[in-house]
C-alpha cells in the first residue's frame, strides 16, 4: 500500500532546499538562455522544457516558506501553494523531460545549477507518488534484486564463462587485496559482453589483479534516477560494503554514465563519509595504464570517427581528456563534433529517461540534436564511453535511418592490443 | 524732495547728455528683453516720469541690499535714478530721523494714498507677536500691514523679503515670513538675491515707470526678464561641464584652469537669476567667474537645500546613522527570518522517514 | 509642492529611506539564503573548491560559443545594457562625487560626452531588451510582472538622467528631482525583485564553482 502523498512531496522539497538552491532561485534573472541548451526545448520549441520552469514548484515553495516577502505574499493570498495539480503537470517536465545531463548548469550566466536543482526535485515528486512507473519498477528491481533490469548473479557467471572459453582469461570473483573491483552495469552484462572481455585483457596486459564483487557488482544507481536518496544510499553501501570488505584499493566505474558520478561523487555524501577506496572510471584508469607505459597498442582504425562524450562522465565527471588520448591512440581518423567535451549535446537518454517508455517519443524527437550535429559532422564511426548512450544512440540512429556503428571505447582499445602470449587474443 | 522735477530734468541737471540717457535707455530696454523697437517709448516714458513716490521699509534684514544698491564708485545712471525716485522713506539713506521721519512718511503716504510704490526689504517676524523686530516701538508685522494697505504695488527687494531668507532658514526662531506670506490682497514683485543685482532692481523700476505696470512674472513672483534663465544655462564655464571637467577643490589644477564648479556645490543648475550675463560692480564679475560656486542665493530656503558645497548630486543628509539602523535592522530581520528557515527546514528534516521503494507509486 | 521642494525632498528623506530600505532588504535576502546552509562534500576530490568559486564568479560572465550562436542579438543586448548602466552609474563625474561625498572613494570617470551617449545607448538597449522578452515565446512564457517591474525601474534612472542632463520635458530643477526620485524607487523596489540578482549572482557562481573546481570538472 502507497504512502506516497502531495504532502511528503512538498516536505521533502522543503528539505532538499538549500542556501545554493536558494541563491539560485534568488539570481535567476529570466535569461530564458538554459533553454537553448536543452535538447528537449530546442527540438520541440516548446518553453515548458525550459530547464529553470522544470523547477518552477520548487521555487514557489522556496519564495513562499523561505523568505520574508514570499510569506507576507502567501499569507495575503497573493501566491498560490503548490498542489496536486502542480505535481501532475510536472512530473513529466521533470522525468521525461529531462536527461539531467547538466547543460543547462553550465551556460547559466548568473551561474544556477539547474540541473542539480532538477535531481533535488524529484525526491519531492518520488514521494508524492509522481515517478515514472516505468522507474519505480527500475528501482524495485534494483532494490530486491540487485539490477534495475533483474540481472542476477548466474547470468553474470555465464558472462564469465565465456569470456574463459573466448580467451582463456578468468574472471575473478570476490578476491581480497586485487587491486581493482570493477563494477558492470546490467546494460553491459546484457548487451555489450564485449566490455568484460576488454576490461579481462587489459588488465592481463598492464599485469594488474582485479575482481568482481558477487554480491555487490550492479553499478547503475537507479535511487540516483528517481531521486530517491535513501534508496540510491543503500544502493550505495552495497558497492562500498564490498569493496570494504575485500579491501581493494580501488574502484572501477564501468562504460556509464551516472554510476560514475553516483559512485564517485554522490557516494560519500549519501553514506555520509568518506570511502577507504578510490572510485575512477575505466576511461581514467585505461589513461593511467596510457601514460604508465601499460597500455600497447598497434594499428589504428582509419575511418573518420567522433566521441560522443556521456554527459556524466565529461561535463559532470570531469574526464574530458582521456577518452581523447586513448582514441589517439587508435585512430587517425577523430575529428570532433562543433558541440563537443564539455559543451556535447546530451544523447536524450539518461536520467532514466531511456527506462522510461511513457518518454519514448519525446526523447526520439530531442534524438534529432543529436542527428544534426551528426550529420553536420559526417562519420563512419560513433565511438563512447557509455552503455546506455550507445543503447540510445543506437536506436535513434537506426529510427533515423542512419548506418554508424557505434562502439565502446574500451572494447576498441581491447581490439588493438598487441598479441602476446596469454594476453587472449582470438584463441 | 523734487517733487516737481521730471526725471529726465533731473539727469540733465546731473550732466548726463542725451546721448548717454539713450544708452542706459537701449541697456534698460536690452536687459528687460524688450525689442530695439521699444527704446523710443523707454526713453520717452522715462524722460518724461514724475517721481513716484516711493516709500521703502527694512524689516528683518541685514542692509546687505541696500548696500548692493547704492553701492558704486561713480555716479550711475542707476544712483541718479535712485535719487530721483527716491525716497520718501529710506531708513538708511534718508537724512531726516526719528520723529521727523515718522512725520514725513504719513504726509507721504496720505498724499499719495493708493499710489504710492512699496518697497520692502528684510523679513517679517511673526512670532510672539513679532516683537523681534520692531521700528519705533511698532513690529515689523504691523508696520507692513499699514504701509502696504495704501501701496499701488510691493516690490520685495532680497531673498528674505521674497522668500524669508536667512532668518527663515531652518530653525526659523523668529517665526520669519516673505512679504508674500503676509500680503495677500495687493501685487507682488519678488526681487531675490542675497543681495539682489543692482541693475536688476533698476530695470524693475524703469520698466514701472515706463509701463506703470510690473513686469511679467515667474511662478515665484520673480521678473522673467532677469529670473528667466538659470545660472547654468548662462554660464561661461558651460563648455567644461558639458565635457565632465570639474574642479576638485579650490586651488587645484582644474580651479586654476577655470573648470566648472559642479562638484564644489554650485547650484547655478536649479537657480534663477541674472548673475552670469549682468554680473555684479557694473559687469565685473560674479561668484562663479571668482571662482565661487553659486549658492543659489535667489532661491526660496536656499539656506536649508544642503550643503553649499555638497554638489547637486549628492545627498544632503550624513547617511551614516540611517545606514547603520538599516544594517542592523536588515541584519536582525534577516536573522530572525533565517531562524525560521532553520526550524522549519530542521523540522522537515525530524519528519524525513527512510523512503523505501513500497513508498512511491505502485508500479 | 514647488519643484524645488520635492528636489529638496529626493536629496534628502528621500534618498535617507531609500538607501535604508535597500540596504535592509539586501541583507534580509543574503540572511535568508544564508541560513539554508549547505553540506560539505565528503567525496575525494580533484581540485580546489575555493579556486573554482572564485574562477567561476569571473568566467561565467562570459558566454560560451555555442549559445552565443544561437542567440547573439539577445546576448549581445544583454552586456550593453548591463555595462551601458553600469558606465553611466559609476563613470559620470557627478555621481562619483556621490560616491566620494559618501564613501571617500573616487576613480576617473569618463568624459560627459561618452556618457550621454552611452545613456542614449542603454535606454534603446533596455527598449529593445523588452522587445525581445515580449517576442520569445521562452522569455514571455517565464516572465511575470515583476519582471517587467524590475525592467522599468532600470529603464527609468537612465532615461530621466538622460533627459535631465539634456534639459527635456520638464524644467531642469524638476527632472532633476524625477531622476533622483527614481533612482530611489529603484533602490525600494529590487530587493523585492530578480534585482537581487546584482549581489547574489556570486553567491550562485561561487556555489555551482566550488562544486566544480573540487570536482574537477568545467565550469
Amino acid at each position: 500500500m502507497s504512502s506516497a502523498s502531495i504532502e511528503k512531496g512538498i516536505r521533502m522539497i522543503r528539505e532538499e532546499i538549500d542556501a545554493p538552491v536558494a541563491s539560485f532561485f534568488t539570481s535567476c534573472v529570466h535569461c530564458g538562455m538554459c533553454a537553448d541548451a536543452c535538447h528537449f526545448y530546442v527540438q520541440t520549441g516548446d518553453p515548458r522544457y525550459t530547464p529553470i520552469n522544470k523547477v518552477e514548484p520548487m521555487r514557489r515553495i522556496w519564495e513562499q516558506e523561505y523568505t520574508l516577502w514570499g510569506r507576507i505574499k502567501a499569507t495575503l493570498g497573493l501566491s498560490r501553494k503548490v498542489n496536486a495539480q502542480d505535481f501532475e503537470a510536472w512530473e513529466e517536465l521533470v522525468y521525461d523531460g529531462c536527461s539531467l545531463c547538466g547543460r543547462c548548469s553550465l551556460v547559466c550566466p548568473v551561474g544556477n545549477d539547474i540541473s542539480d536543482m532538477i535531481r533535488k526535485i524529484r525526491e519531492g515528486f518520488a514521494v508524492a507518488g509522481h515517478a515514472p512507473k516505468d522507474l519505480v519498477g527500475a528501482t524495485r528491481r534494483a532494490v530486491e534484486i540487485g539490477s534495475p533490469m533483474g540481472v542476477r548473479l548466474p547470468a553474470l557467471e555465464a558472462q564469465i564463462r565465456h569470456l574463459k572459453h573466448d580467451t582463456g582469461l578468468d574472471a575473478p570473483l570476490d578476491q581480497a587485496g586485487a587491486d581493482y573491483m570493477v563494477l558492470l552495469s546490467s546494460m553491459e552484462i546484457m548487451n555489450f559482453p564485449e566490455y568484460l572481455e576488454a576490461i579481462a585483457r587489459i588488465m592481463q596486459q598492464a599485469g594488474r589483479t582485479w575482481t568482481i564483487s558477487s554480491r555487490a557488482f550492479e553499478a547503475t544507481n537507479s535511487g540516483v534516477q528517481i531521486g530517491v536518496s535513501d534508496i540510491a544510499t543503500e544502493l550505495v553501501q552495497r558497492v562500498v560494503d564490498a569493496a570494504e570488505e575485500l579491501g581493494v584499493r580501488t574502484v572501477i566505474s564501468p562504460e556509464c554514465g551516472h554510476a560514475y558520478t553516483a559512485i564517485r561523487f554522490e557516494g560519500p555524501n549519501l553514506i555520509g563519509r568518506p570511502y577507504n577506496f578510490r572510485v575512477q572510471h575505466i576511461l581514467e584508469v585505461l589513461e593511467e595504464f596510457r601514460q604508465q607505459g601499460l597500455l600497447k597498442t598497434e594499428g589504428k582504425e582509419t575511418e573518420r570517427m567522433t566521441f560522443h562524450d556521456p554527459c556524466q562522465l565529461v561535463r559532470k565527471g570531469g574526464v574530458i581528456q582521456a577518452p581523447r588520448n586513448l582514441l589517439g591512440m587508435v585512430s587517425n581518423g577523430f575529428v570532433e563534433m562543433r558541440d563537443h567535451a564539455e559543451m556535447n549535446w546530451c544523447c536524450g537518454g539518461g536520467g532514466g529517461v531511456s527506462a522510461n517508455e511513457r518518454a519514448d517519443e519525446l526523447k526520439s524527437k530531442a534524438f534529432h540534436q543529436k542527428k544534426s550535429q551528426l550529420d553536420e559532422l559526417g562519420v563512419e564511426i560513433l565511438v563512447t564511453a557509455c552503455a546506455n548512450c550507445r543503447i540510445t544512440l543506437e536506436e535513434g540512429l537506426e529510427q533515423n535511418d542512419m548506418d554508424i556503428p557505434v562502439v565502446g571505447l574500451t572494447e576498441m582499445l581491447a581490439e588493438h592490443l598487441v598479441e602476446e602470449p596469454g594476453n587472449g587474443g582470438d584463441t | 524732495m523734487n517733487n516737481d522735477k521730471t526725471l529726465g530734468e533731473h539727469l540733465r541737471e546731473r550732466g548726463i547728455s542725451r546721448r548717454g540717457f539713450m544708452q542706459f535707455c537701449a541697456a534698460t530696454a536690452s536687459l528687460m528683453a524688450l525689442p530695439p523697437s521699444m527704446v523710443p517709448a523707454v526713453a520717452a516714458a522715462l524722460e518724461k516720469a514724475r517721481r513716484p513716490s516711493v516709500i521703502w521699509r527694512s524689516f528683518q534684514e541685514c542692509t546687505g541690499c541696500t548696500e548692493s544698491l547704492t553701492r558704486s564708485h561713480a555716479p550711475t545712471v542707476e544712483s541718479l535714478i535712485f535719487d530721483h525716485i527716491s525716497l520718501d522713506y529710506h531708513h538708511t539713506l534718508q537724512a531726516a530721523s526719528g520723529e521727523a521721519a515718522e512725520e514725513a512718511r504719513r504726509i507721504a503716504m496720505e498724499e499719495n494714498h493708493g499710489k504710492y510704490l512699496l518697497v520692502v526689504d528684510g523679513s517679517i517676524p511673526q512670532k510672539d507677536g513679532g516683537i523681534y523686530s520692531t521700528i519705533a516701538g511698532i513690529t515689523n508685522l504691523d508696520m507692513l500691514k499699514e504701509v502696504a494697505e495704501g501701496a499701488a504695488a510691493i516690490i520685495a527687494v532680497g531673498t528674505c523679503a521674497a522668500y524669508g531668507g536667512l532668518p527663515y532658514a531652518d530653525p526659523n526662531p523668529t517665526g520669519a515670513a516673505s512679504v508674500s506670506d503676509i500680503i495677500q490682497d495687493k501685487p507682488i514683485l519678488n526681487v531675490p538675491g542675497c543681495p539682489p543685482i543692482p541693475t536688476v532692481i533698476t530695470g524693475v523700476l524703469a520698466h514701472y515707470l515706463t509701463f506703470g505696470t510690473l513686469p511679467e512674472l515667474d511662478h515665484l513672483g520673480r521678473p522673467k526678464a532677469f529670473y528667466g534663465q538659470s545660472i547654468h544655462d548662462r554660464c561661461y564655464r558651460r563648455p567644461f561641464y558639458e565635457r565632465g571637467l570639474f574642479a576638485e577643490t579650490f586651488d587645484d589644477e582644474g580651479a586654476k584652469k577655470g573648470w566648472c564648479l559642479f562638484k564644489l556645490g554650485c547650484k547655478g543648475p536649479t537657480t534663477y537669476n541674472a548673475c552670469a550675463t549682468a554680473k555684479w560692480n557694473e559687469g565685473t564679475s560674479f561668484p562663479i567667474q571668482a571662482g565661487h560656486g553659486c549658492i543659489g542665493c535667489s532661491e526660496p530656503s536656499f539656506w536649508d537645500r544642503g550643503g553649499f558645497y555638497d554638489a547637486l548630486s549628492v545627498p544632503t543628509d550624513d547617511a551614516g546613522n540611517i545606514l547603520l539602523g538599516a544594517a542592523v535592522a536588515g541584519a536582525a530581520a534577516g536573522a530572525a527570518v533565517g531562524f525560521m528557515n532553520r526550524n522549519k527546514k530542521d523540522a522537515a528534516t525530524r519528519a524525513h522517514e527512510t523512503v523505501t521503494v513500497d513508498d512511491l507509486n505502485g508500479d | 509642492m514647488t519643484a524645488d521642494a520635492i528636489l529638496f525632498f529626493a536629496r534628502g528623506t528621500g534618498f535617507d529611506w531609500a538607501l535604508a530600505i535597500f540596504v535592509f532588504g539586501m541583507l534580509l535576502r543574503l540572511f535568508e539564503v544564508l541560513s539554508l546552509g549547505s553540506k560539505p562534500d565528503l567525496s575525494e576530490g580533484r581540485g580546489s573548491g575555493v579556486q573554482g568559486g572564485l574562477k567561476t564568479i569571473v568566467t561565467r560572465t562570459l558566454p560560451r560559443p555555442a549559445i552565443f550562436a544561437r542567440e547573439p542579438v539577445r546576448i549581445i543586448n544583454g552586456y550593453v545594457f548591463h555595462i551601458g548602466f553600469l558606465a553611466v552609474l559609476f563613470l559620470y563625474e557627478p555621481h562619483i562625487e556621490l560616491f566620494e561625498a559618501k564613501m571617500g572613494l573616487s576613480w576617473p570617470g569618463l568624459p560627459t560626452g561618452i556618457i550621454n551617449a552611452l545613456g542614449v545607448l542603454t535606454i534603446f538597449s533596455l527598449l529593445l531588451a523588452l522587445t525581445l522578452r515580449l517576442s520569445s515565446p521562452v522569455l514571455k512564457f517565464l516572465s511575470t510582472g515583476s519582471d517587467y517591474l524590475a525592467w522599468l525601474v532600470t529603464l527609468l534612472p537612465v532615461l530621466t538622467g538622460y533627459l535631465a542632463y539634456n534639459h527635456m520635458l520638464l524644467p531642469y530643477t524638476a527632472m532633476l528631482a524625477v531622476h533622483i526620485l527614481s533612482v530611489e524607487l529603484f533602490m525600494v523596489v529590487a530587493p523585492f525583485t530578480k534585482l537581487t540578482h546584482m549581489f547574489s549572482f556570486m553567491l550562485a557562481r561561487w556555489y555551482q564553482g566550488y562544486r566544480a573546481g573540487h570536482r574537477g570538472v568545467e565550469s
